[in-house]
Parts: C-alpha cells; sequence; structure tokens
C-alpha cells in the first residue's frame, strides 16, 4: 500500500514536471495571477529576452494596489500610478493575458476575484506576485507569493524552481465563540507561532474548528499564513468548498467530475506532517493588535504590554520600539485606546460575508464624531452584492465612506492613507511602520470589531456589542 | 544576472528583528516599471527626515558606514511583502550581501534572483558579529567582512571564520551568475510532456 500523504503531498506530486540532478525541482503552475505593481519588471524581462508567455489562459490580470478607489470615470490623477497602469494593460495587450480591468464589472483585488470567478480550484498551484497568494489555499489548492523574477519565469515557462517545503500541521479544535471571528483566530495562532514560526513550511490547517468555518472565512485564514512566516496555508475542500465553486464562472465544465477528483484530495488518515500543534478555538477571544507586526497582539480585554516583562532581549527591544512608535503606554486597556480612522477592506476582509459582519454591527448606529471611516468592497462583485443587500446604505447613513474596488488603505500606495500619528482600526493584514502611510498607526481587527470601533471612538468588546 | 563569488567590504549593522520590505522600500517607491534606481529610496522613511534631510541617528547613515556593502542583521529579515524591489534597492545602494539569523522566504529567494547572497548564521555568530563591528567602530574604522561562496564561509582578519549552508543548486546559479529560466527551458519536453499527460498544451489550454 502505497504510504499516507498530506494535501500537500498530493499537490506537489501531481506537479513535479522533472527533478534533474543537481537542479532544484521544476513544478508546474496552473493559475497565475498578475498585477500591475510586481509585473512590469517581468513583462520587460521577456521583450527583452524575445520571449513570450507560455500559457496565456491561465494567466489572469487586473489592477488593484495602485488604484484610486474613488469615481472610476474620472482619469487617475498621478501620472507614475496612471503609467504603471497602462504599462498592465499595453502587456496584457500584447502577451494575449486576460486583462479584468478597471470599469470592468469583475476588477477587484487579485485574492478576492480569483476564488470569486472560479479561477482558483482545488489541488492546484498558484502563483502571484504578492505574499498574499496564500489566500487561494482556503480551496485546498498549494498558492504562495512569488519575487517578480520568479514571475517571469513563470510567464515563461508555466513553472517554478522549487524545493518541496516542509508541512506543518495546524490542528484547532472545539469551536469559536459567539463574536469571535477567523481574524481573530489567525491572529491568535500568529500571536503564538511568532512571525516566524511558519518559515521555510507550507501550514495546512486542520480539525473541527477549521471545518467549521465558512469559505469566506477560511480565506481570511490562509490570507495571513505569511503573517506568520508560511509562504502558503491551506485547508484540505470540503462539501463548503464545492458549494462555494458550483456555477463560478471559470470552473470546469463538468463540474461533479471534478468533485469527484477534488474529493480524494484531503490529507490520508495517519499521514505525516514535519510539525504539529495544536490549538484551542475556544481559547481566542476578539484581537486587537498593539505593536508593529501582526504577532503583537492581545485580546480586546486586556492591556498594552509591557515589554519589561518579555523574556526574549529582541522581543524587549522590538516593543519598545512598537510602543514608541504606537504611541502606546504599557498598561494601558486596550478598549481604552481612541481611534481616528476605520479601514474595513484588503484581501483578508473585504468579501461579502465581512461586509455583512460589519453592517449588522455598525446598522442604526452612527460614527463617532472624531472618526473618519471608510469600506473598500474586494471587488466590483462584492461591492454589487452588497448594494443590492442594502448594505452601502447602512454604512453611508452611518457615516461611512463606500468606495470602489482596490486595495486601498491596506498598503496606502493609492491616495487612501493614514495622516502621520493618525491611529486606524483596520482589517487588513500588516500594521508595519508606515504601511498605512507615514508615521500613521495600524491596529489589526476583525470587521466587527473595526465597526464596532468606528462607532465608540475607540476599541471595544464585540461580544458586549448592543445590536440594533 | 551578476554571479557572487568572493566579496570583501565594509559592514553596515542594523540592529533590528523583523525588518520588512515595507521599511526596505515603502510603496510610495513601487510605482516604477524599471528594476533600476531603487537605491535612492532604500529604508527611506528611517533613513530620512520629514525635511528630506538625511536622519543622523539613523544606522545607516553613521558616517563610518557609508560605502558598506555587507548588511549585519537580526532575525527574520525581510518578512512581510514579496516585492523584489527590495532585493533590488539593496543592490543599487551597494550590498551584495545581508547576513542574519534567518530570513523570510520570499526575500531569502528573490535576493538569489539578484546575485545577492543572503548568508544565516547562528544567532550566537551573529551575536559575535555586531560586538566585532562595534569594538571595529568604536576603534574608529569600519568592520570589514568577506563573504565567501566558493568556500561557503564568512571571515574576518581577526579570526572569526563560520561557514554556511546554501542550497547546491542556488550556490552554482549564483558562483555562474546564470539566467535561470534559460536554464529551466533546456527541460522544455518535460514541461511539454507534462501538460500533455493533463490534457494542456501551451496556447490551446484546457480545463485542469
Ligand atoms: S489588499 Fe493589501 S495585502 Fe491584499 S493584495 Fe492588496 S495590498 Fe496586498
Amino acid at each position: 500500500m502505497p504510504a499516507p500523504r498530506t494535501l500537500l503531498d498530493k499537490i506537489w506530486d501531481d506537479h513535479l514536471v522533472c527533478s534533474p540532478d543537481g537542479e532544484q525541482p521544476l513544478i508546474y503552475i496552473d493559475r497565475h495571477l498578475v498585477h500591475e505593481v510586481t509585473s512590469a519588471q517581468a513583462f520587460e524581462g521577456l521583450r527583452v529576452a524575445g520571449r513570450r508567455v507560455r500559457r496565456p489562459e491561465a494567466t489572469f490580470a487586473t489592477p488593484d494596489h495602485n488604484i484610486p478607489t474613488t469615481d472610476r470615470r474620472l482619469p487617475i490623477a498621478d501620472p507614475i500610478s496612471k503609467q504603471q497602469i497602462d504599462t498592465l494593460r499595453a502587456n496584457c495587450r500584447e502577451f494575449g493575458v486576460r486583462l479584468f480591468d478597471l470599469g470592468d464589472a469583475d476588477q477587484g483585488i487579485v485574492h478576492v476575484i480569483g476564488p470569486e470567478l472560479g479561477i482558483t480550484q482545488p489541488g492546484m498551484t498558484i502563483v502571484c506576485g504578492d505574499s498574499h497568494t496564500a489566500t487561494h489555499g482556503a480551496l485546498g489548492a498549494l498558492a504562495f507569493g512569488i519575487g517578480t523574477s520568479e514571475v517571469e519565469h513563470v510567464l515563461a515557462t508555466q513553472t517554478l524552481r522549487q524545493s518541496k517545503p516542509k508541512s506543518f500541521e495546524v490542528r484547532v479544535e472545539g469551536e469559536l465563540h459567539p463574536g469571535v471571528t477567523a481574524k481573530d483566530l489567525v491572529l491568535y495562532l500568529i500571536g503564538r507561532l511568532t512571525t516566524e514560526g511558519g518559515t521555510g513550511y507550507v501550514i495546512e490547517y486542520t480539525g473541527p474548528c477549521i471545518r467549521r468555518l465558512g469559505m469566506e472565512e477560511r480565506m481570511t485564514v490562509c490570507n495571513m499564513s505569511i503573517e506568520a512566516g508560511a509562504r502558503a496555508g491551506m485547508i484540505a475542500p470540503d462539501q463548503i468548498t464545492f458549494d462555494y465553486l458550483r456555477g463560478r464562472d471559470l470552473v470546469p465544465k463538468d463540474f461533479d467530475q471534478a468533485v469527484t477528483r477534488w474529493a480524494t484530495l484531503p490529507s490520508d488518515a495517519g499521514a505525516r506532517y514535519d510539525r504539529s500543534e495544536t490549538f484551542s478555538g475556544g481559547d481566542v477571544v476578539p484581537q486587537v493588535t498593539w505593536g508593529t507586526n501582526p504577532a503583537q497582539v492581545v485580546g480586546v480585554d486586556a492591556t498594552v504590554p509591557d515589554p519589561a516583562s518579555m523574556a526574549d532581549s529582541s522581543d524587549r527591544s522590538s516593543a519598545s520600539r512598537a510602543l514608541e512608535y504606537m504611541g502606546l503606554q504599557a498598561g494601558t486597556p486596550i478598549a481604552a485606546i481612541p481611534i481616528d480612522r476605520v479601514f474595513i477592506g484588503s484581501c483578508t476582509n473585504s468579501r461579502i460575508e465581512d461586509l455583512r459582519a460589519a453592517a449588522s454591527v455598525v446598522r442604526g448606529h452612527s460614527v463617532a464624531s472624531r472618526v473618519r471611516a471608510m469600506v473598500v468592497p474586494g471587488s466590483g462583485r462584492v461591492k454589487r452584492q452588497a448594494e443590492a443587500e442594502g448594505l452601502d446604505r447602512v454604512f453611508t447613513a452611518a457615516g461611512f465612506e463606500w468606495r470602489e474596488a482596490g486595495c486601498s488603505m491596506c498598503l496606502g500606495m493609492n491616495p487612501d492613507t493614514l495622516a502621520p500619528g493618525e491611529r486606524c482600526a483596520s482589517t487588513s493584514n500588516r500594521n508595519f511602520e508606515g504601511r498605512q502611510g507615514k508615521g500613521g498607526r495600524t491596529h489589526l481587527v476583525s470587521p466587527a470589531m473595526a465597526a464596532a470601533a468606528a462607532v465608540k471612538g475607540h476599541f471595544t468588546d464585540i461580544r458586549q456589542w448592543r445590536y440594533l | 544576472m551578476q554571479p557572487f563569488t568572493t566579496h570583501t567590504g565594509n559592514v553596515a549593522p542594523l540592529d533590528r528583528a523583523n525588518v520588512d520590505t515595507d521599511q526596505i522600500i515603502p510603496k510610495q517607491f513601487l510605482k516604477r516599471i524599471e528594476r533600476t534606481g531603487f537605491g535612492q529610496f532604500l529604508f527611506f522613511d528611517w533613513r530620512f527626515l520629514p525635511d528630506g534631510s538625511p536622519d543622523p541617528a539613523f544606522e545607516l547613515n553613521q558616517p563610518i558606514r557609508q560605502g558598506a556593502s555587507i548588511l549585519l542583521a537580526r532575525r527574520n529579515f525581510g518578512c512581510g511583502s514579496s516585492r523584489e524591489h527590495a532585493p533590488w534597492a539593496l543592490d543599487d545602494y551597494g550590498f551584495r550581501s545581508v547576513i542574519a539569523p534567518t530570513f523570510a522566504d520570499i526575500f531569502f529567494n528573490n535576493c538569489f534572483q539578484n546575485g545577492m547572497l543572503p548568508v544565516k548564521l547562528d544567532e550566537a555568530d551573529v551575536d559575535e558579529l555586531f560586538r566585532r563591528a562595534a569594538a571595529a567602530e568604536a576603534a574608529g574604522h569600519a568592520y570589514r567582512l568577506t563573504v565567501d561562496l566558493q568556500a561557503c564561509e564568512v571571515r574576518d582578519d581577526g579570526g572569526f571564520t563560520r561557514s554556511f549552508a546554501v542550497d547546491p543548486f542556488r550556490r552554482h546559479c549564483l558562483l555562474e551568475g546564470l539566467d535561470n529560466i534559460g536554464l529551466s527551458l533546456k527541460h522544455v519536453d518535460k514541461i511539454t510532456a507534462w501538460e500533455n499527460a493533463h490534457g494542456l498544451s501551451p496556447l490551446q489550454g484546457g480545463a485542469t
């Protein structure tokens, strides 16, 4: 009998093109997602070398990082941004790559539109010049971020040089308490695993708590794997995955046959992981980051930690630096931290379920007078769906701005940025110094927690929220 | 790609853990569509004061560290975004090698694509290098190291020698300055065979 294999083993074995002596293996790439910021130099490389895109039909592009989220009919004001987007357009035209352009009904954040259009499927290898490509692993794919040179390599060869990563089972038992979300779970896990606990590994999230998560919640969890250092995170496909995919635009025509194939993907009983750790979903409370990396996180009912209490000297100096940057005092209750801005969006939390959760908190309330709050849907589809459900009116009636799809203030490459010293409750994935604008202070939270903070003007425990 | 064989140069110590690629090259400089010219923006938000003048407190702005070509850093260097602009900026600024206890995976890969060598040494050895650099600088001169990819070792002229591990294939590509794509395309028959076995062919597509 063949040895039991993990989900990673199965996808790896199926995609191994060759493993020549003395070289790193080449693995086949099923889907390549492309955006404007990390692709121009790759296409230029092809052009210089006289190469073409090997499988344009496996390659999909959309502008998302560097686009305004205001009225799409207006021209892009920043000439350098405009040039970058025009370059993507020209490259897609020249190399025959399908582009979901600005103004296209299906444009959106690359990690939102992949699953939404059925580009992402179980068992596939998927890459993109973006570290949050791990998102697609939620559907049982092996998906990870690559650099621009590797983008060029994939465009030219449809393969990637890759040594097989180690496997890491992160098992979550039990279930989440009401009010605690997938975002809280993943922040909690990163806090325990540290920012580099997953380096060199692909994480497979398993266990009853994970199986109970809906498809979009699973995407939130896998999305942030990179914040624990893991290039990829994955969840074995199941009925929830298949139900999510059925009827989507680009799924296989013979869907039932595909499901039969996909159903063989989950790790075999007795399959061995290189490392395993178990957590309990019941231990998780709503999380708020206090520092400048996502592992610097505590529960909303806690206080800002004291660096002096940390055992490791490097943790101590990082924490002191972080508190200085964040303008926080050790011992301050998290719920006492006032905020200036709220950002609900990003590839972590801009899907319809996220917007529904935030809207249910906001309904009947108003944004605190000190706060400027915005909602940026992850894609054109999410936006239309939300509008069909009236969520946009819930947000705007409360005083939120309702924007067009894009990465927006997740990285502040477009005009949506924090001013120096501004403090933001954000549903995005990175609280690095300056991430949302130079001098800006980011606290990562779930959509419901962000919405509640917008109303209160400070963080508040969503488990005690009065829903109207 | 520029080859990397052996490099001797001055060391710039950057005593911070978790240096992310947003710090190495902030997003406002990712709009350029070239691979070159990013050095002027390296560590921009740390390096320059709001008025645009160099921040004298920032590690790399110390006069003794001008012209350094080896960056010494703490663990998890290069975490965060996949932007290859990070190694482009380090390279363009003049760094040929980065030494740290651990690196983030994508950054680590990206270095090899650009003829730059990331070297992993034990935390204790990195501590020792920080001490030696501090001692040299206190004595009024920059600390010099040799990073030797042929011998896979890092050494100074004061008795420090440590070997480091590196993937043999990556080492070979770096020593020779090989074009990775050209190398992979030598296996194009294998790629085509894989596609055929999976019912795909280039330019025609098909459902996977
Ligand atoms: S939303 Fe943020 S993290 Fe996601 S792809 Fe865009 S910039 Fe990257």
